[in-house]
């Protein structure tokens, strides 16, 4: 295997035409941990990724593995698997498929029997693509990225299409690869995908960094919140302006920035406004990644 | 070199691991055999025949001196070509439409050797259709001519020399696909102009050329012409009206290569460098 090298994002904008899909992006990605590339659909994860990999050119900045661009890396599959959206020809089978690109990279046949096993498709290697379910899919996009043994693993949205013993698979195999002191990036348009799984979040919305910590940096940020929700939600609104009480609006009704729930609740009661539920905030991870997120997009 | 020798491996693996290619081979096999066994066969009946081909309308006068094998076996290359080329285009469209780039160049990112082992494979490729369909029309052509008592000559080494330059013409219409490819990404549109050009346009463009000296000596360097100057002989020959206009076998040659280099640069600096998304 080789070793595990930080992914190093810096200054990265990428303007399609007039849109710019990514905005002076910086970050780092550490080798021996998870890490959970977020943001909501259209954010730029998918771009940043393909710069990353040297399929898109950038409009300004760099992305390289420990300071070397993807296209610069002598024997790129053996430093860095990378999975984005499932691609295949549907009429090859999928050991064809593997052997394509392992003769590409110059690995040896044998490979392919190994990751094969490795994500558990061995019994269907021998079928062809189209008849393959999302899953399956998944699983085979996952072997393409192993025929290397690389240190660095970029994948993008792995754990969409998969069943739940599908996601609980691959939680511990992500898990597995960063315990053995590889990097490990995985992108995902939801926190709840992958906070059982990631150590490190990176957080981002219309192409610009919103945070980049801990998960359980992420939990603080979280903490002493309360959520409130009204039928009336625009009285429930004005109610928490008079008392002074900053919230942002989530899913589920208001996070208000107050711990106590009795303070929150009060507030309400004095501007007579009807309130439907109020609890405070216990796994706060969610919210608070969409309070990141709609944050900046306001 | 190495990456070379692995990318140039991978586009092989990718040729055997889909169904196109013998889908194309198969179609080529068929079409070859029934235009060489069975034009053989009408020549070599018109021949015998020559008041009943009349009565029937037929005036297709054979000239005299004019042999006849090698117009029946160059039906390989000189209505066969156009597998080659769509081979060698879906080479290149394919990884388009299926959106197969990505991974591709995720384990070649050097997008020239990618693109140079396509052009180098489909070469090999087109000449792998081009001794299928040679087989097939001296394998069809040779008994109907002999069924009617014409001159196989199978035993003349012009014959095999002609066999062995419709094989390299096949070859270079295998990279010309690729060159289309390249410029043309859109596999529907790729398949059409390959249609289209081969079936149409260019015969009658080719047609149109032989009315006068000035049009022919440019007609001459329209693809199809090239290569039936490179083959040596074709059905077309004796449509025109004189072998003066035709290039010499090796001009032809450098005129395929020639266009198959072109399209292929042009290509690979234009869309093959192109963000894959």
């Amino acid at each position: 295997m080789a070793s595990g090298i930080p992914i190093e994002i810096t200054g990265l904008t990428k303007q399609f035409g007039a849109v710019t899909a990514v905005d002076d992006l910086t970050f780092t990605v550490e080798p021996g941990k998870v890490t959970g590339f977020l943001g909501p659909n259209g954010a730029g994860k998918t771009t940043t990724l393909r710069v990353l990999l040297g399929l898109v050119r950038p409009t300004r900045g760099t992305a390289t593995f420990g300071g070397t661009p993807y296209a610069s890396l002598t024997r790129p599959f053996e430093s860095v698997g990378a999975a984005l959206e499932a691609t295949f020809h549907p009429g090859r089978t999928a050991r064809n498929h593997l052997r394509v690109y392992a003769t590409a990279a110059g690995l040896p046949r044998s490979r392919v029997q190994e990751v094969l096993d490795q994500v558990g498709i061995s019994e269907f290697a021998d079928r062809r693509v189209a008849g393959y379910s999302l899953g399956m899919r998944q699983r085979l996009s996952l072997a393409t990225t192993l025929l290397g043994d690389p240190g660095v693993l970029v994948l993008d949205e792995p754990i969409n299409g998969l069943d739940p013993e599908g996601i609980k698979w691959i939680r511990g195999f992500l898990r597995s690869l960063a315990d053995e002191g590889r990097t490990v990036l995985v992108s995902s348009h939801l926190l709840s995908e992958v906070q059982q799984s990631v150590d490190e979040v990176v957080i981002i919305s219309k192409g610009r960094l919103v945070k980049a910590g801990t998960l359980s940096s992420l939990e603080l940020d979280a903490e002493a919140q309360t959520i409130i929700d009204s039928p009336d939600r625009r009285a429930l609104a004005a109610a928490l302006d008079a008392a002074r009480i900053p919230y942002t609006e989530g899913r589920n009704g208001l996070i208000a920035a107050e711990p106590d729930p009795a303070v929150v609740g009060h507030a309400a009661f004095v501007a007579g406004v009807e309130v439907s539920s109020l609890h405070r905030l216990k796994s706060g991870l969610e919210e608070s990644f969409l309070a990141l997120v709609n944050g900046e997009a306001e | 070199m190495n990456a070379v020798l692995h990318s140039l491996g991978s586009e092989f693996e990718k040729v055997v691991t889909t169904r196109m290619w013998w889908v194309l081979g198969g179609l080529l096999v068929v079409y070859v055999a029934i235009l060489a066994g069975g034009f053989g066969a009408f020549l070599g009946w018109t021949i015998q025949n020559p008041e009943a081909a009349a009565a029937a309308g037929g005036n297709t006068t054979v000239p005299p001196g004019v042999s006849l094998a090698p117009l029946v076996y160059t039906f390989a290359s000189s209505i066969g070509y156009v597998f080659p080329v769509l081979l060698g285009a879906l080479a290149v469209t394919g990884e388009f439409r299926h959106r197969t780039l990505t991974p591709t160049f995720l384990a070649e990112p050097r997008r020239s050797i990618v693109l140079g082992a396509k052009f180098l494979s489909q070469l090999v490729v087109g000449a792998g259709l081009g001794a299928a369909a040679f087989a097939t029309s001296v394998g069809a052509g040779a008994p109907a001519l002999a069924a009617f008592g014409l001159e196989t000559e199978l035993d003349s080494s012009d014959t095999w020399a002609l066999v062995g330059r419709g094989i390299l013409a096949m070859a270079l219409w295998g990279a010309i696909g690729v060159g289309l490819g390249a410029l043309v990404p859109n596999q529907v549109a790729a398949i059409v102009i390959v249609i289209a050009f081969t079936q149409f346009v260019e015969p009658i463009l080719r047609l149109m050329a032989s009315f006068s000296d000035v049009t022919a000596s440019i007609g001459r360097f329209l693809p199809g012409a090239a290569s039936d100057a490179l083959v040596g002989a074709s059905f077309y020959s004796i449509m025109s009206t004189g072998s003066s206009a035709s290039l010499e076998w090796w001009q032809g040659g450098l005129v395929l290569l020639g266009i198959a280099v072109v399209a292929t640069v042009i290509g690979g600096a234009t869309t093959w460098r192109r963000d894959v998304s």
